[in-house]
């Protein structure tokens, strides 16, 4: 059966795009942010992930209000990113894992979710940029499956039930008869508004309290409603929802995690941005981590 | 309960009732995901918001390049951004005129939040 390895959540804000352009990465604004990558990039070195699924949420390149899925699975064997008007520049393509996006939508499904399947399907920032953070070179190593959820308009899916998708993709990933080693990645968050009189919200007393959840209470934050999330966190920094599913993915089997590194930066652009990785332990290490916080 | 009984100051969450109201300005400004649109736009202004169907508000809040007026009139931050876009404007500026301040000072409240 295929190896879930772990997973990564990041911000993944359109500046970040034009910053690895100009190659701003160790200019005194950028800095803080961009120095909480090579642990992880370390770590993912080591782990060699082949396939990476990607929780995230597009902006209005993909999908526009005609048609606005609530959850949208990538099936198709390559995603292309495009103008999305704000003018970053356009990425090389991603390649896509078909046999990995069916076998998620199949199992998935049997689960009673009611997923949208996309054979073309475009990517934007919120996928691109995340991966090319995570991995810098020219030609990415690793293919992908997108899952893309809707936060742009509600009624959002609510955090219990993007949870609950999460804990299904991977159930899906564990029970999928391959050799291949899989990674789950959430982009998104933290803390920010960009819309109205409120614009410029942050709060790094819930993002701390968010980020600490991720690796001691992983439910945490579904016991908040989406207003409530939008109140606390910003109309945008709803994009949490793309870390629960992520961190849910992880919680298959009841493994245990070991945190291998996060950081946490105000601001880049309107937002707190944070990023984490987590590498789930093999079912010895895991018993032992959960007798020793027994004792 | 549902999602659209919001009360939270200088907040509109983008509900049905905002998209039902904002749908030819949002589709115009999906459109500027395309280089070639965004010339169009440029080139005539009047014309291209005619062949969106855009509203007088709608209308009035692109002429005026105002945010609060385009959201007010059903505008979602995603695609507004792709019209600001046009003008070079970042999330600093647009945040900025929302709150009636500088740039500056927007920029320093972000920072502030930091402490």
């Amino acid at each position: 059966m295929a190896q879930l390895i772990g997973g990564v959540a990041t911000s993944h804000i359109p500046a970040i795009g034009g910053a690895i352009h100009k190659g701003l990465q160790q200019e005194a604004y950028w800095k803080p942010f961009f120095d909480g990558f090579p642990p992880i990039r370390e770590w993912l070195g080591r782990a060699k992930p082949d396939v990476v699924v990607v929780f995230y949420n597009d902006h209005g390149l993909n999908f526009f209000l005609d048609k606005m899925p609530t959850f949208a699975v990538g099936a198709a064997a390559q995603y292309e990113n495009a103008d999305e008007g704000w003018g970053i520049p356009t990425l090389a393509p991603y390649r896509g894992d078909l046999d990995l996006s069916w076998h998620i939508i199949n199992s998935v499904t049997a689960k009673d979710f009611d997923l949208v399947t996309c054979q073309e399907m475009q990517i934007d920032h919120a996928c691109t940029l995340p991966l090319k953070l995570l991995w810098p070179e020219s030609v990415c190593p690793v293919s992908i499956v997108p899952v893309c959820i809707n936060t742009v308009q509600f009624p959002l899916p609510s955090a219990k039930r993007v949870y609950a998708l999460g804990k299904a993709v991977g159930e899906a990933v564990k029970s999928w008869n391959s050799d291949k080693r899989v990674a789950v990645l959430g982009t998104g968050g933290l803390s920010h508004q960009l819309d109205g009189e409120r614009a410029g919200f942050i709060n790094k007393e819930f993002d701390l309290q968010f980020l600490d959840s991720m690796v001691t209470n992983p439910e945490w934050a579904t016991q908040f409603s989406i207003l409530e999330l939008v109140e606390k966190t910003g109309t945008q920094g709803v994009e949490l929802l793309m870390w629960l599913a992520m961190r849910a993915a992880l919680t298959t089997s009841h493994s245990a995690v070991r945190l291998v590194h996060s950081n946490y930066h105000i601001p880049i652009s309107n937002t707190a941005t944070g990023v984490l990785a987590l590498e789930t332990l093999p079912a010895p290490a895991a018993a032992a981590a959960a007798l020793s916080s027994a004792a | 309960m549902t999602q659209t009984a919001a009360n939270i100051p200088g907040t509109t969450p983008f509900d049905g009732a905002q998209a039902r109201k904002g749908y030819a300005l949002n589709k115009m400004c999906f459109s500027f995901n395309s280089a070639a649109n965004r010339a169009e736009f440029l080139k005539d202004e009047e014309a291209y918001m005619t062949r969106y169907g855009l509203t007088d508000a709608q209308r009035e809040g692109i002429r005026a390049r105002h945010v609060l007026q385009l959201i007010a009139a059903g505008g979602n931050a995603y695609y507004l951004a792709k019209f600001a876009g046009i003008f070079g404007l970042d999330m600093q500026d647009i945040g900025a005129q929302q709150t009636g301040m500088t740039k500056a000072e927007f920029q320093a409240k972000l920072r502030a939040a930091a402490h």
